[in-house]
């Protein structure tokens, strides 16, 4: 970069105009992604604006980084190099939505609550029911490739996905896909988008699919003494007729996240198991489910089973918001936390339970679990408190983690939340596969010179 | 075929079938003219000669193809049961046919993960049936899915009537294994979710062929309904048909599947399958809800609502199974049927938002009474995708230019309402003139990087997707009988 902050800033006013620029210290400080700080933030008003912008960082050389409401910028590794950050929050508007079609149109920079107002109007919503979620925005849900617990029966947003608009490193806007719910036209360039952190193209338009919201949801909480009852209950509702829209198998040991729910006979309680269903329906249909998912819990592990609660209507909104925000509560913890992801199929997680407790004993470390009964496991480490002996505790504990994965004990791991000072000995994305050439190749056909978020991704993508 | 595309064709060296047949034995290549026959059509109107066609037994053989084909500069194309409808299996400029037809094992069944492992020339519902008694079955469900493969739904991300509730061929593929043009083996997403890094298994899923010859897949598995009712309601207008349909969507039911037959289609077909659908009518809907007992009979029952509000002169409920195989027989064979009534046919693969439905259907009409043109209508009207046939006869000059006109106003009727130019049958060679309506330069510009990424040679599947960048719009489709296999 050979530009200074300010020369920056004052290009950047000309195309967004001195309002949506900035380069003022306190104004940069919030974009801040492991300590690195850009040089300057704008506000682009439109996908020309994020056009022009990219188009003079390409040409200057300087690192792009795209931003929505900030709240997932801790994910990857630290940027090599950054100089611009891009916030996308003005690009908020609803483009086309015909509710008639169940499909719509948005700009990327528009939060997921925002959007979901609208939506409501016509009885419709979209399953991202994700981290962050009162402040999120689409794009960044996108781009950083969440899940959300609903992926039980809705999928992720990779299956409802119908097209995007994105401006590659040439300045140029791109499209792939498009709003109608079914199309093999071209490439599914878009599913590239998904979870890339933006290292490929700023996302400035997505297409998405609706759904019909349920009219009425219930959700129950079997809980087991030991994780052996709870998996064995996941797998019966797997062979069983329901399908329910969530599965979450939920545990905790000593971890902070107990102290969200503390009351007996709560979901939260230490080093026991519950598992989490929700189902939409009808009285008469929930109603069934009630009934064979008691049966099925009990038949899992008659001697394991402690509980089967319907949940009230207060307690399930409750709860459900901890499912979706368990990532999210990990990391905002007091004490300094890590999160690992690990993509394991739902038969060994008994295994990787068992494994998950021995790795935490041996560390003497406070951990909680949530296994999606689809198969994918988020592991909350966390450290006794605030000192650099526990610190290096907690680092130990989460190498010991992903050696796990690597070594192919557990499954495919990464950590996308962790203190910044982690990454400097570890890399949270684990090794990467086969296929990593075709990802370099990739990555130098959308970027060729590193404008986009170098750094951050795979293998230093 | 254009004079550039023989010029473009390379004679097959006699060395090239000497290594070919040290690699695979002798009955793993054809190469007289008469065994080529066969291999000159899939389900598409086009027509292109290969100089050879290999069967490999094993993802070795097929790395062993790779290489060959590259030493001696012929192109590749890959094949499964050659129902395509798009061109996707033709050897356009000629080279080697890879058929998988000896490569459809079932490799692993994992009935706990819901996942099967399976190599690309196994048939898809042989898969189906192979887990059907786990309860299980492979959801996408091409009207073809008797006689294709799974490698082919994998290149072409095949859909099928129940692919509206459940999804297409890309929602349910998780891992490839797959050979490059470059002669590499590469494994691409895992059995496990969310593999880290770029989405390679989606961006291939559906990429035609030109990226890579795809060796085995692994695929997710999905739990059988407690319950299925089949719907059939039947129309005295188009319009009152296709009103149902939007309404239907906007109460935000979702049915398994929601098929559109119009008058014409219906004779063809009862005439030819006897499903019992009424030869009076001018619109019939199948209509298929399905889950939990409850849920299946609280719809059906919604749905038969939503008919009758939009006029349907009767709402039947298949009783049984052998009624409900009865109705979708009728429906599956259709375009057998239409093969059967002209002497050549013309279907295209539009996609629209479905709250256009009605005003497209009264668009096709007036299409087909501006050009004196038959045109029938089957299509899944649950998710928007239509199948206008268009019936003419290949003699008549005039008829098939204004066929190919007449087919041009209703895609570029699809794009004006915000639709596509194919939802299941692929580009392939056929639509590939079509991309510019849709796409941009720069939008073709970038597909044709990425292809690159996997084939830089274009030494696999050329002349498919993307206009060659100077030739398009000259390239002429011409329509020709089609080979009577049945379209999605």
């Amino acid at each position: 970069m050979s530009m200074t902050s300010t020369g920056i800033a004052s290009r950047l006013a000309e195309i967004a105009g001195a309002a949506n620029v900035s380069s003022d210290p306190s104004q940069v400080a919030p974009y801040q992604i492991d300590g690195k700080t850009p040089a300057a933030v704008a506000r682009p008003g439109s996908s020309e604006e994020v056009a022009e912008i990219v188009k003079f960082a390409a040409a200057e050389r300087l690192a792009i980084i795209p931003a929505g409401a900030r709240t997932k910028l801790g994910i990857g590794m630290p940027p090599r190099q950054y100089d611009l950050a891009l916030d996308m929050t003005r690009l908020d508007r609803v483009l086309a939505y015909d509710s008639g079609d169940l499909t719509l149109s948005v700009e990327s920079g528009i939060t997921l609550r925002k959007l979901a107002g609208v939506l409501s109007e016509h009885g419709q919503f979209i399953p991202l029911a994700v981290p962050f979620m009162d402040q999120a925005t689409v794009g960044g849900t996108i781009a950083s490739g969440v899940d959300s617990p609903l992926r039980q029966l809705y999928g992720t947003a990779r299956d409802y996905l119908l097209g995007i608009e994105f401006v590659t490193s040439d300045g140029v806007a791109k499209k792939s896909g498009g709003r109608v719910v079914k199309n093999v036209a071209g490439y599914d360039i878009h599913k590239l988008m998904v979870g890339a952190l933006g290292t490929l193209g700023v996302i400035t338009k997505i297409n998405l699919r609706t759904f019909p919201m349920p009219r009425m949801t219930r959700t129950y909480v079997a809980r087991f003494r030991w994780a052996n009852g709870a998996c064995e209950f996941r797998h019966a509702i797997a062979r069983s007729h329901l399908r329910p829209q969530s599965i979450e198998i939920i545990a905790a040991r000593d971890s902070s996240l107990l102290r969200l729910d503390d009351r007996p006979g709560s979901l939260f309680e230490n080093g026991r198991w519950s598992v989490l269903v929700s189902a939409a329906g009808e009285v008469e249909v929930l109603n069934r489910y009630r009934r064979e998912l008691e049966t099925l819990a009990r038949g899992a592990d008659q001697n394991a089973l402690e509980s089967f609660t319907e949940l009230g209507d207060a307690d399930e909104s409750r709860l459900t918001s901890y499912v979706r925000e368990f990532p999210a509560l990990a990391a905002k913890a007091s004490q300094p936390a890590a999160i690992l992801k690990i993509s394991a199929l739902p038969k060994s997680f008994a295994g990787l339970a068992e494994g998950i407790h021995s790795v935490a004993m041996r560390h003497d470390i406070p951990w909680a679990v949530m296994m999606r009964g689809v198969g994918v496991t988020y592991l909350a480490l966390t450290a006794q408190d605030q000192s650099a002996e526990s610190l290096r505790h907690l680092k130990d504990a989460c190498a010991s983690a992903l050696r796990c994965c690597v070594e192919g004990m557990w499954g495919r791991g990464v950590m996308p939340w962790c203190p910044a000072e982690f990454k400097r000995e570890m890399n949270v994305w684990g090794e990467t596969s086969g296929d990593f050439a075709l990802m370099q190749k990739l990555k130098n056909v959308f970027d060729p010179h590193g404008t986009f978020a170098p750094g951050r991704f795979v293998g230093d993508l | 075929m254009p004079a550039n595309e023989t010029q473009q064709r390379t004679a097959i060296d006699s060395r090239l079938l000497r290594d070919l047949k040290k690699l695979l034995g002798k009955d793993g290549v054809l190469h007289t003219p008469e065994d080529l026959l066969l291999y000159e059509y899939d389900g598409s109107v086009e027509v292109a000669r290969p100089d050879c066609v290999v069967f490999p037994r094993t993802a070795e053989n097929v790395v062993g193809i790779v290489q060959l084909a590259n030493r001696h500069k012929v192109p590749l194309v890959g094949r499964g049961a050659g129902t395509g409808l798009s061109g996707g299996a033709i050897a356009r400029h000629g080279g080697i046919i890879t058929s998988f037809a000896r490569m459809n094992r079932i490799v692993e069944l994992d009935a706990d993960n819901q996942r099967a492992r399976v190599q690309p020339g196994v048939v898809n519902a042989d898969l189906s049936l192979a887990v059907e008694h786990l309860g299980l079955h492979y959801a996408p469900d091409p009207s073809s899915q008797k006689a294709c493969t799974i490698g082919g739904n994998v290149s072409e991300n095949s859909g099928g009537p129940h692919t509206l509730a459940y999804g297409v061929t890309t929602n349910h593929v998780v891992a490839l294994e797959v050979v490059l043009p470059s002669g590499e083996l590469m494994h691409l997403g895992s059995a496990a979710l969310d593999t880290p890094g770029y989405d390679l298994t989606g961006l291939f899923v559906g990429s035609e062929g030109t990226f890579g010859l795809v060796t085995e897949i692994t695929v997710r598995l999905t739990r059988l309904p407690e319950a299925i009712k089949t719907l059939l309601a039947i129309y005295d207008t188009v319009d009152d048909a296709t009103e149902t349909v939007a309404e239907i969507t906007a109460r935000g039911i979702t049915p398994a599947a929601c098929e559109m037959l119009d008058g014409w289609t219906i004779r063809a077909v009862e005439d030819y399958v006897h499903a019992g659908f009424p030869l009076d009518c001018t619109a019939i809907l199948l209509i298929e809800v399905d889950g939990l007992r409850e849920v299946a009979e609280a719809e059906a029952k919604d749905v038969a609502d939503v008919c009758r509000l939009h006029r349907a002169r009767e709402v039947r409920v298949a009783r049984d199974a052998r009624e409900r195989d009865l109705l979708w027989k009728g429906r599956k064979n259709a375009f057998g049927a239409a093969g059967r009534l002209s002497p050549s046919y013309y279907t295209q693969d539009g996609v629209i938002p479905r709250s256009k439905l009605p005003a497209t259907l009264r668009r096709i009409g007036e299409i087909s009474k501006k050009y004196g043109l038959q045109i029938g209508n089957v299509f899944h009207a649950g998710d928007g995708n239509l199948h206008p046939i268009i019936l003419f006869d290949e003699r008549n000059e005039k008829q098939f230019g204004d066929t190919i006109r007449a087919a041009d106003e209703i895609i570029e009727f699809c794009i004006q309402v915000g639709g596509s130019i194919t939802g299941e049958h692929g580009v392939g060679m056929e639509k590939d003139r079509l991309m510019p309506l849709y796409f941009n330069e720069a939008d073709l510009d970038l597909m044709r990087r990425v292809r690159d990424v996997f084939n830089p040679t274009g030494l696999l599947n050329p002349g498919k997707i993307l206009p060659d960048s100077k030739g398009c719009g000259e390239i002429y489709v011409r329509p020709q009988p089609a080979s009577g296999a049945p379209p999605a």
